[in-house]
């Protein structure tokens, strides 16, 4: 590696971490005292204070809306991946009818516009008695994931060489006994990413949160941070410690389990 | 068909139904009653739901907050999209080079992408501040009222969403320039190729099909968005960044026309699968061309 390879990989990440800036100020802006917030702005602080995380954690809603959010996004994350392996499982290896008429519908779902179908499906969840509750959001966001769910795993479950199924097949194994312990292990890295991207899109969703919940009993997080109240004046750095919690599991993800996100992302975007 | 056909068939709806049944109830019924939805009056407090026909697409045909929301929709998915397409070109050809830290490099990219668009708008919010927001500070202690200007709101909207999606085209740009062999660059080196001669000719060509790709999604993702305007402006101010969408969910959620508000619905969804048909049609030619 040459001198001025290094340098450069050096300035490459200098410029990307000056294309974080917006999340970095925000980070700075939770750890400000208020009064040098507004009056007198300065880049960097005198001291670094936690009040706004006191805050937030003690005496607001946030605490309740990351309940929520994470309820709602792990429920949907699990719903969404069972419902989708099998479906997946069915569209690559079984004789179903109609086989491309439904991956193109799948393929249309990915397209379809959220806030064409809201109108109708808060009258759905108002006539269920869903309103306000997790499991609307649950439903509404497990219909939402599905698309993208089934596409990434049929695609994943025919790069497996069926050989090793026929294999068990001969063996005497059934049709769940195989998806079980043939299928699912070889399928687990897809499954991964498959889960990264509806949990992520779980946490992150917000129209149909805002219009399915009326409280704090199901609010989510990017709800409760909307809606964030201010008595006289904006809470900005309430506000900015809420934004970072509320960017904890993203981040998280993006530093932790960046391979998976990466496979999926890329999957889902250049398979044809 | 043998038995054992007919065995798998019913076994692999077995395994389908769940899903579709899902699909079926919570997407593909709203999405066919939307239509019928648009065609009446509904407004739910009062109890008044009555048959209109068509009366609502007539009034939004000569409804100039339409006509405003459908320019405002275009035009922002317009400049959103070609920045995006421009900037991550070029953050994934910066990338390509990188060898040290391109873990901590992608880390860097991807956070942007991966935030709530909720979250983007609050830090967005505050950057624009018009006193103590960043940007200004950064411009020499100007006070320009980014979100409140109507001069200046849809630029103010378009950067945040550039900076939120960008890293979703860079990464897809990114993961193409990886497959392309380092033997190919060699080789026009060798026969006397400069770099905007082998950007041109080999670079681009062979990325055309991926920019393509973005191109399609990012451009349905641009006529969808509305997490990002109606947090940060909320149509406002004098409706300069209302789009399609906000106008949609004002009407239905606002001012509770719920017959409107679905018509309106169903002009963004008209929208979205027309674009993405000729798209298909493109990526079909591409791919049968190449």
């Amino acid at each position: 590696m040459t001198r001025r390879g290094h340098v450069l990989d050096l300035l490459v990440l200098l410029v990307l971490v000056l294309y974080a800036v917006p999340f970095f100020w925000q980070l700075l802006t939770s750890f400000k005292p208020d009064a040098e917030l507004l009056q007198a702005p300065s880049i960097l602080p005198t001291r670094l204070t936690t009040v706004h995380y006191d805050a937030v954690l003690g005496r607001s809603l946030i605490p309740r809306a990351l309940t929520n959010s994470f309820a709602v996004a792990v429920l949907t994350t699990l719903s969404a991946v069972a419902l989708g392996l099998g479906a997946a499982y069915a569209l690559a290896r079984f004789p179903v009818p109609g086989k491309n008429l439904i991956l193109l519908g799948v393929i249309a779902g990915t397209a379809f516009p959220q806030i064409a179908i809201v109108s109708p499906l808060y009258l759905v969840m108002r006539a269920l008695g869903l309103r306000d509750t997790w499991g609307a959001l649950i439903l509404a966001n497990v219909s939402f994931a599905l698309p993208l769910v089934i596409w990434l795993l049929t695609g994943f479950i025919r790069e497996i060489p069926e050989a090793l199924e026929e294999a068990a097949a001969l063996d005497g194994a059934g049709r769940i006994a195989i998806l079980r312990w043939v299928v699912l292990p070889l399928v687990a890295p897809g499954l991964a990413s498959a889960a990264l991207l509806t949990f992520l899109g779980s946490w992150n969703e917000f129209l149909f949160a805002y219009t399915f919940t009326a409280s704090e009993a199901s609010r989510t997080v990017p709800v409760a941070l909307a809606l964030f109240p201010g008595v006289f004046e904006v809470p900005w750095g309430d506000i900015a410690a809420a934004s970072m919690l509320a960017s904890l599991p993203p981040v998280l993800i993006v530093i932790g389990l960046q391979r998976f996100l990466l496979r999926g992302l890329l999957a889902g975007a250049l398979r044809e | 068909m043998t038995k054992r056909q007919r065995a798998d068939r019913r076994t692999g709806l077995l395994f389908l139904a769940p899903a579709l049944l899902t699909l079926g109830a919570v997407t593909l019924y709203p999405a066919v009653s939307v239509f019928w939805l648009s065609l009446q009056y509904r407004i739910p407090i009062f109890g008044i739901a009555r048959f209109a026909g068509l009366d609502h697409y007539a009034f939004l045909a000569a409804d100039p907050r339409f006509l405003n929301a459908a320019r405002v929709t275009l035009g922002f998915t317009a400049a959103s999209v070609a920045l995006e397409l421009g900037v991550g070109l070029l953050a994934a050809l910066l990338l390509r080079r990188q060898r040290a830290g391109r873990r901590a490099a992608l880390s860097l990219l991807l956070l942007a992408w991966a935030l709530p668009s909720v979250v983007t708008a609050k830090l967005f919010e505050w950057l624009y501040h018009p006193t103590a927001g960043l940007v200004n500070v950064v411009l020499g202690g100007h006070a320009f009222n980014w979100l409140g200007d109507p001069r200046l709101a849809v630029a103010g909207v378009i950067l945040a969403d550039v900076w939120r999606t960008m890293p979703f085209v860079a990464l897809l740009c990114y993961a193409r320039l990886l497959t392309i062999s380092p033997e190919l660059y060699e080789a026009a080196r060798v026969d006397g190729a400069g770099g905007l001669a082998i950007f041109r000719r080999i670079t681009f060509p062979l990325l055309r099909s991926v920019l393509l790709i973005a191109l399609s999604f990012r451009t349905l993702d641009a006529l969808r968005a509305f997490d990002l305007m109606f947090v940060l402006t909320g149509g406002g101010p004098a409706n300069t960044t209302e789009t399609l969408t906000v106008y949609a969910y004002r009407s239905l959620f606002q001012t509770l026309q719920l017959g409107l508000g679905s018509a309106i619905g169903v002009a963004v969804f008209a929208l979205v699968m027309l674009v993405a048909w000729v798209y298909l049609g493109m990526l079909h030619r591409e791919g049968t061309a190449a």
